[in-house]
């Protein structure tokens, strides 16, 4: 066997007529750091909750450490969670927090306190724990929400989009010390969110979902670099990719009197011809000196630009579509400058119009 | 001159604090006005009119003023705790306590347990939730007055509840609290449930569906079985919810008075008399207000004890977790 963590076979879960999950098959190792990554409504939490066996599924199976645990009750499951809303129980201190759990599950006193000792100093909440959540910042609260998942000393963490309630600060600060705490435990975690760039920077792997499925499982790299449909493609980068809508043909992909060389481009399947979609990253695309070296060139006009301090935004029009690209924060630039542009087509994604796959 | 100086604070709002004058006027001689004048009065032997406290006396005219300066006064009516000692001395009132005493107690926990209970099981994601929810509430709809009819009908030995099971053949069953002195208060408890409790599982479920979802989910994490959870974290994060019933039902509690009227009219004999009937009877058909002032005083002086140290607990220190 595999040393699969958490496997998920087939899972289904319908409420009454509405199919929520479809199917669903993941398998996530050991030690890995899964993001379930999607937006509102596609299932993710949902996932997350079966998992944790706080709802019942349709369908399926779920094991946990080569366990089945498809009806086992959530705390029989090894699993720790932490929620969006932390969840504390408000009128216990942070100590109390920590070992109401423990104590039901009748643990010797002497391991509650140095199980919760041991939590509170992983995450430098000892100051804390005589104080009750009210008296807590957000972070501080998360933070205990985390412990409470700590001192049950579970093999598989599960996170329920646990930094939406933070503001972006403390969210980052927050993020890396998930990271950090992944790194010291090498526990197997399976986190929520939407927001993609902390799917970016803690995941060993992502798992888009859209409507119930997950449209794809891979590394941040793969999903950044080869997204494997175009939802996937649009949902991932800021700002957005552009998509020129086109034809590949025999000598690149034609979009109005424009074609654009598709030399070196990555091949899913071999080459292929037809309407598609050229995705291009907006940081991808190169200006000036940097733009003579790149398969296609082509001067545009500066039609509207946003500044964002460490990158301009600048939109044109390329083949009689909207297009738009970053430069670099302090290039002074104004509408209607004329500038010449230039992008590799082997970086960027072609997707077919009829099944929006990757090309 | 400064005209651009801070605007009189008094002057703030203006508009706003016309608006609130008669409110605060009525306010002020309805209620404490009718409740100084009610406290005074018991101090008189006032019958079936209130009689005058005192009069001034030694008027003085100043040349052809008719200045009137008073100079003393001749207690007239006057009768000091008299009507009070009247009152601790007499059986039916002694009896009103009791039966307010019982009946305050036993409604109050069992409208909690009871309530709490009901919006507990309404909890479960039960089907027909509406149906069940509209079904409990039903009775709060009527009055004390049809409640209470329709109670001494129930629980009338010869067409109730008791004839019906000695219909089905036990019949040596006896079930006529309304009939015996030492129980009838406890009949006219289980109309005032019935009555009452639709609304306190309301209340509590409200309370119930305001507590988060994830801390559900993360004492199900825990393994903490439910019971624990309403217990240890589901109770006590309902305190506000708590507080706001008990005022409810306190305060139906200490004016109960149709009920008992429609249901038993403090009988048999005087074994269901309570303290809000009392007042009434001497007030408006005893023709003795002062008895009636005297009675009233002592409920409110009942009702200040309770309120007036939990009212300074509550909103006296302002340290709010």
């Amino acid at each position: 066997m595999t040393a699969n963590s958490v496997e998920i076979r087939g899972l289904d879960l319908a409420f009454g007529a509405v199919e929520v999950l479809k199917d669903l098959n993941l398998e996530i190792p050991e030690g890995e750091f899964l993001v379930l990554l999607g937006a509102s409504g596609c299932g993710k939490s949902t996932l997350l909750n079966c998992i944790a066996g706080l709802l019942d599924i349709t369908g399926g199976q779920i094991f946990i450490k080569d366990q089945n645990v498809t009806w086992a009750e959530p705390s029989q499951r090894g699993i720790g969670m932490v929620f969006q809303s932390y969840a504390l129980y408000p009128q216990m201190t942070v100590k109390g927090n920590l070992s109401f759990g423990l104590k039901n599950a009748r643990f010797a006193k002497a391991e509650i306190e140095e199980r919760v000792a041991r939590a509170a100093e992983i995450l430098q909440i000892q100051p804390l724990l005589d104080r009750k959540p009210a008296a807590l910042s957000g972070g501080q609260r998360q933070r205990v929400a985390i412990g409470r998942a700590l001192v049950r000393d579970v093999d598989v963490f599960l996170f329920d989009e646990p930094l939406s309630n933070l503001d972006a600060k403390l969210r980052a600060d927050l993020r890396v010390e998930i990271k950090r705490l992944h790194q010291k435990l090498r526990n197997t975690m399976i986190y929520v969110t939407h927001d993609q760039i902390e799917a970016m920077t803690l995941a060993d792997r992502i798992a888009i979902m859209r409507s119930g499925a997950i449209q794809q499982l891979g590394s941040p790299d793969e999903i950044y670099n080869r997204p494997r449909t175009k939802y996937v493609a649009e949902f991932i980068g800021s700002p957005a990719m552009n998509f020129i809508d086109g034809v590949v043909a025999e000598r690149g992909f034609a979009a109005g009197d424009t074609t654009i060389p598709l030399d070196g481009y990555g091949w899913a399947d071999g080459p292929k011809q037809g309407p598609a979609w050229l995705g291009i990253r907006p940081e991808h695309v190169a200006t000036g000196e940097l733009a003579q070296g790149k398969p296609f060139r082509q001067e545009i006009t500066v039609e509207l630009f946003e500044p964002m301090g460490a990158d301009t935004l600048v939109w044109t029009t390329l083949a009689g579509q909207p297009f738009h690209f970053n430069l670099d924060g302090q290039h002074k630039v104004a509408t209607g400058d004329r500038m010449t542009i230039g992008f590799d087509s082997a970086r960027g994604s072609l997707f077919g119009k009829d099944t929006e796959l990757r090309l | 001159m400064d005209t651009t100086g801070r605007p009189n604070p008094l002057f703030r709002n203006l508009s706003a604090k016309i608006a609130a004058i008669p409110m605060i006027l009525t306010a002020l001689v309805i209620f404490v006005g009718g409740t100084a004048w009610t406290v005074i009065y018991s101090f008189t032997s006032s019958k079936l009119l209130p009689k005058k406290l005192f009069e001034w006396t030694d008027v003085i005219n100043i040349g052809d003023w008719s200045l009137s300066i008073p100079t003393g006064i001749v207690w007239k009516s006057f009768v000091g705790l008299q009507q009070y000692e009247r009152l601790w001395n007499t059986n039916r009132w002694m009896v009103s306590i009791e039966n307010l005493f019982i009946y305050g107690l036993c409604s109050l926990v069992l409208s909690f347990i009871i309530g709490f209970v009901l919006a507990a099981l309404l909890d479960q994601k039960i089907r027909f939730e509406n149906t069940f929810r509209t079904i409990i509430l039903y009775p709060f709809a009527l009055s004390f007055i049809v409640t209470g009819l329709v109670w001494q009908w129930l629980l009338n030995p010869d067409f109730g509840i008791q004839s019906v099971i000695r219909g089905m053949g036990f019949v040596g069953f006896t079930f006529d609290p309304l009939y015996s002195a030492d129980i009838v208060i406890y009949g006219v408890l289980i109309a005032g449930l019935w009555q009452g409790t639709g609304l306190i599982m309301v209340l509590m479920l409200a309370g119930l569906r305001g507590i988060d979802q994830e801390i559900w989910k993360a004492a199900r994490v825990d393994g903490i079985p439910a019971w624990k959870t309403y217990l240890f974290i589901v109770i006590p994060m309902m305190r506000p919810v708590f507080i706001t019933t008990l005022v409810i039902i306190a305060s139906g509690i200490v004016r109960i008075y149709d009920l008992i009227v429609a249901q038993t009219s403090g009988g048999p004999g005087i074994s269901s008399e309570v303290p809000a009937k009392y007042v009434y009877d001497y007030m408006f058909q005893g023709q003795n207000l002062g008895q009636g002032f005297a009675a009233s005083t002592m409920m409110l002086l009942a009702v200040a004890i309770v309120v007036i140290p939990w009212a300074y607990l509550e909103f006296g220190s302002r340290k709010r977790g």
